[in-house]
């Protein structure tokens, strides 16, 4: 397993507004790049895209949860 | 008088609000979420209580939990700040239906002059001009081709229950107005569960000025205007008091306008009436009405010397107006910038952190309304906001030379601020000839944001 870590402090969010599907589900692939969900930091938002490939996504941050900078957001095979 | 406080709020304004009442003899609770519990407003208050989470929706903005608070407590009234539930007319309510005191106007008073229709009819009943445009909702598209007779190109279209410069269309010809129209109705549906639009004509080139006014239900006072023409987004940066801009005729008009407008609505407390000015037709429109103390209050404070908080506390608490208008004068000129934990030479990408070490500017005329101190981790939750430096002088010359004297005086050490930008600013020919509007800095900050590069020393 490769964790995914935030970049920034602040509020991590899975999906890009409340009424959207999250960027990735339990269980989906990830490839270079991909936005695994978004950190708001005093009121701007940044994508948190992942630095590796891999399958089996699993996230170990809840949607809404505070985060610090260096936090496992998720971890993937 | 009141006789105990609570504060709704974090940060500077906290600070400020607690200091205020504290001068008053009233006594102060503060409230915290688990991010403030370090928090400065926490420390200077007499007592605090935690209500949440860091989440703001889970604790500054949990109404259940700060009236809890404030009856656990023995409060009476509740100073909402600015921002959070500052101009939620729901919380004034639910403020006054548990016996407190909201320092602030009515949940009416909020409610009218918070939808932007109902704020432009009371504005245009009360003799204040506004922006030429839609007299309240527009019917439909056959209605809107009439407006357009006054309005001309561009014209704004924006939605009725929109705000901070959301749901807002532009159109250059009558072909893009008629494709946007139908289109703004919908996504005002989607965005804000009512499509009901308006439209103003665009003023390309106008100054944002705005009158502070103060009211008791009864009777009201203006103190005067402030310029806050440099924005970048929409959000003011550096803001001054009074405005070079006006003449002295143009400035009577505007204030006087603000009062009636003020009078008009039955104010109470401290509001700011916001204008749109148009130096080449010398002419200048309403645009909102704010039911709050502001965040730049400070630079008006500098000129009349009324602490324009303790003056809430006191309408709140009962008193009427204490000021007439003749005893209120304008002395110099104020400046205010604002510190936020921002990089301006990355397209102001937020930077909290810890400050290591904080000296902060003094002397004469200087004053920093900041919740800092050093060993203090700015959380990432909340704005950006770290400090206010406000100078004055007795010129806007001596003030622009005084504010560059009290930036190279302040070291926040540990974060990236938003301090070089204001050296540059200070050092322009067209900010020190205030040859600007509100669309200027963000001009500026195309050819100028990359040579503004914070110092951070580790």
């Amino acid at each position: 397993m490769t964790p995914i870590h935030s970049p920034l402090p602040g509020t991590f969010y899975r999906s890009s507004a409340p009424d959207k599907p999250p960027f990735k589900a339990d269980g989906d692939a990830v490839a270079l790049g991909d936005v695994i969900g978004l950190i708001e930091v005093m009121k701007s938002f940044h994508e948190v895209k992942s630095e590796v490939a891999g399958s089996n996504i699993r996230f170990e941050t809840e949607n809404e949860e505070p985060v610090m900078a260096g936090a496992v957001l998720a971890q993937v095979e | 008088m009141l006789r105990k406080l609570l504060v709704a709020n974090r940060g500077e304004i906290a600070v400020r609000v607690i200091r205020a009442a504290r001068d008053l003899g009233i006594a102060t609770v503060a409230v915290y979420s688990d991010a403030d519990r370090e928090s400065l407003h926490v420390q200077i208050a007499d007592e605090a209580v935690h209500i949440g989470p860091p989440a703001a929706k889970k604790s500054y903005l949990n109404v259940a939990n700060i009236l809890k608070a404030a009856t656990d407590t023995g409060c009476d009234s509740v100073h909402p700040g600015y921002g959070f539930l500052a101009e939620n007319a729901d919380f004034a309510d639910a403020c006054a239906a548990t016996g407190l005191v909201f320092v602030g106007p009515s949940g009416d008073a909020i409610r009218t002059m918070g939808d932007k229709v109902a704020a432009r009819s009371a504005a245009h009943a009360a003799g204040v001009p506004v922006v030429p445009g839609s007299m309240g909702r527009v019917a439909d598209i056959d209605a809107a081709r009439h407006i357009l007779i006054d309005t001309g190109f561009p014209v704004m279209i924006k939605a009725a229950a929109g705000g901070g410069g959301r749901g807002i269309r532009i159109a250059n010809d009558l072909a893009e107005f008629e494709a946007a129209f139908p289109q703004a109705a919908a996504e005002a549906l989607a965005a804000f569960g009512d499509g009901g639009l308006y439209m103003e004509k665009v003023i390309a080139k106008a100054r944002h000025i705005e009158v502070q006014v103060l009211g008791d239900g009864r009777d009201a006072v203006h103190c005067y205007e402030r310029e806050c023409s440099l924005q970048r987004r929409r959000q003011k940066v550096w803001e001054e008091a009074p405005s070079r801009a006006l003449s002295n005729r143009i400035r009577d008009e505007l204030c006087t306008s603000a009062v009636r407008l003020t009078r008009a609505v039955g104010y109470s407390g401290a509001g700011t009436i916001e204008y749109l000015y148009d130096d080449e037709a010398d002419r200048f429109y309403f645009i909102e009405m704010n039911t709050r103390i502001q965040v730049e209050h400070p630079v008006t404070e500098m000129i009349t010397g009324i602490d324009l908080v303790a003056e809430m506390l006191r309408i709140a608490g009962g008193e009427p107006l204490r000021l007439r208008q003749s005893d209120i004068v304008v002395r110099g000129h104020a400046i205010e910038v604002r510190l936020n934990a921002e990089d301006p030479s990355r397209d102001f990408a937020p930077f909290p952190g810890t400050v290591s070490t904080l000296r902060v500017p003094g002397g004469p005329g200087v004053r920093f309304e900041s919740m800092l101190y050093a060993g203090y981790t700015v959380p990432p939750f909340y704005d950006s906001l770290l400090a206010k430096l406000v100078v004055h002088a007795e010129t806007r010359e001596a003030a622009i030379t005084r504010l560059v004297r009290a930036l190279s005086e302040t070291r926040i050490e540990g974060l990236r601020t938003t301090k070089p930008l204001f050296l540059a600013l200070a050092d322009d020919l067209a900010v020190q000839a205030n040859a600007v509007h509100t669309r200027w800095l963000e001009g500026w900050l195309e050819t100028h944001a990359a040579r503004l590069v914070p110092e951070l020393e580790p």
